[in-house]
């Protein structure tokens, strides 16, 4: 596991490099150059200032998102009815262009902070409640039986039987959850806000400087990709625990 | 009633008795008009836009550029998943990456595209690309690995090539996975294209949002918005639809 995993990150370099000198440096800064300049940016304050901005409003979105994501999930999974009503009309927002309601979400919520969290909890919580809603759809109905035996309250299912067998599958959905957040965030931050990685990011493509757009999509990556591999590496401990 | 009727009703209710508030809320001048005109306008407005025509090349131009990222995404999925389905170390290696690829800010890479390609169809058209291409390897590579050994073996009887095998055996039997493959291309290319054009493009659909947008002009604005999401639902719909049909005749074969 560990061995591909540094392969293909070494690859993705080489590739990166490749296309470097392929499309020339206007177009694409050379890897090292770009780990280089993303390590003398890092400590800068400005920098920092950016990456808080982000990291708040990412971090208030990815809240939400998850609370909002399996309160739904679990309101409606336990009844059979109500999955199959609400499934379809999930998987349909699910497939809609989540970028055509941002400028409702701006004129509803004005530029700035708010604006930024509702369009990252928009993009997350939706995918929460789909993984959400399957998990307690897949619980084994012995496991329901035995609690409707054991004579367990509504409250005490949910938290001694339900989540921990849904757990699995519910982390699955954290994990997508997770990452389109993280995207409508930064998306978010891309229009009519003044600080924050999308914001670097839009100014960066308008003076088309290469260095600053590759080093913040590389810091975006491995940050996406860190976190997923490590709630990937969770939910399959989860999964093999069974 | 029967059971699939009340479903039916129980969803037209939960999108219906929404819209009917919100309405309500904007006529009784609880939403400002200048935040969102009544749902009711909006339809009458993109009635009025499609009648008029002038955006006519707009739509056009997206729905052209979502095809070519959708058709191109599902062509070389499932040839990649079938090619990879065969290549074990290869497919190992692959593996890890194809996990946190959705984890990656796709849009980041918008602004490269830009500069390499231009400011074309093509940067809009390699985002649809891109997002909706690992939905369809994966996809075929879980279909593939459906297929009972017993029909690759029955194949080899008939001494059928690896070609033959692909297309008449076991790509026709993972065609429910293949489908879902397919259905999850059809959204990540209308996301990934009209997104690509909201943030920076001359033309299209999300390009005349941002424009309206920009502008302040409510009157296109939101009625193109309405456009979007009935377009991008009734395609997830019909592909839906198929897909369940695809499923029964098959016995709910999974």
């Amino acid at each position: 596991m560990k061995a591909p995993l540094a392969l293909i990150v070494l690859l993705l370099l080489l590739l990166w490099q490749g296309v470097h000198m392929l499309a020339g440096p206007d177009a694409l800064a050379p890897p090292l150059q770009t780990i280089a300049y993303l390590g003398a940016q890092l400590p800068t304050p400005e920098f920092q200032a950016h990456i808080l901005a982000t990291g708040s409003a990412f971090a208030l979105a990815v809240a939400i998102a998850i609370a909002g994501g399996l309160a739904i999930g679990l309101a409606t999974g336990l009844s059979q009815t109500a999955t199959e009503v609400v499934e379809p009309l999930l998987l349909a927002g699910n497939s809609i262009p989540k970028i055509a309601l941002y400028p409702i979400v701006l004129l509803l919520f004005g530029i700035g902070m708010p604006a930024k969290v509702a369009f990252g909890a928009i993009h997350g919580v939706i995918p929460v409640a789909i993984f959400t809603m399957s998990a307690c759809r897949n619980i084994a109905p012995v496991l329901l039986k035995s609690a409707a035996v054991m004579r367990l309250s509504r409250l005490d299912r949910i938290g001694s039987i339900l989540l921990p067998a849904a757990l699995p599958e519910i982390v699955t959905g954290l994990r997508m959850g997770f990452s389109l957040t993280l995207i409508g965030t930064v998306l978010g931050e891309m229009f009519g806000a003044q600080s924050g990685l999308g914001y670097l990011l839009m100014t960066a493509i308008g003076l088309q400087n290469t260095q600053v757009i590759m080093a913040v999509t590389l810091l975006l990556v491995v940050f996406a990709a860190g976190v997923s591999t490590a709630l990937l590496a969770y939910e399959r401990r989860l999964r093999s625990r069974t | 009633m029967s059971r699939a009727r009340r479903i039916a009703l129980y969803q037209a209710l939960a999108v219906a008795i929404p819209v009917l508030l919100l309405e309500v809320a904007c006529r009784v001048g609880l939403i400002q008009p200048l935040t969102m005109p009544t749902p009711s306008s909006m339809v009458v407005g993109l009635v009025e836009i499609l009648a008029s025509g002038r955006i006519n090349a707009a739509i056009l131009k997206t729905l052209a550029n979502v095809a070519a990222a959708f058709v191109l995404a599902s062509v070389a999925g499932v040839a990649l998943g079938a090619l990879l389905h065969r290549a074990a170390p290869v497919r190992r290696l692959l593996e890890p990456l194809f996990s946190t690829y959705y984890a990656i800010p796709i849009y980041a890479f918008y602004p490269l595209f830009i500069v390499v390609f231009g400011l074309g169809d093509a940067p809009q058209v390699l985002i649809g690309f891109m997002l909706a291409l690992v939905a369809v390897i994966v996809s075929t590579l879980n279909g593939l690995d459906s297929v009972p050994r017993v029909l690759i073996k029955t194949a080899r009887v008939c001494r059928m090539n690896a070609v033959q095998t692909a297309t008449q055996v076991t790509l026709p039997y993972a065609a429910p996975h293949l489908f879902t493959g397919v259905k999850l291309a059809a959204a990540y290319s209308f996301i990934g294209v009209i997104g690509a054009e909201f943030i920076m493009s001359q033309s299209g659909l999300g390009y005349e949002i941002r424009f309206a947008f920009d502008n302040l002009d409510n009157q296109v604005m939101y009625p193109l918005i309405l456009l979007i999401l009935v377009v991008s639902v009734t395609v997830n719909f019909t592909l839906d639809h198929w897909d369940k049909a695809l499923r029964a005749r098959r016995g709910a074969a999974r």
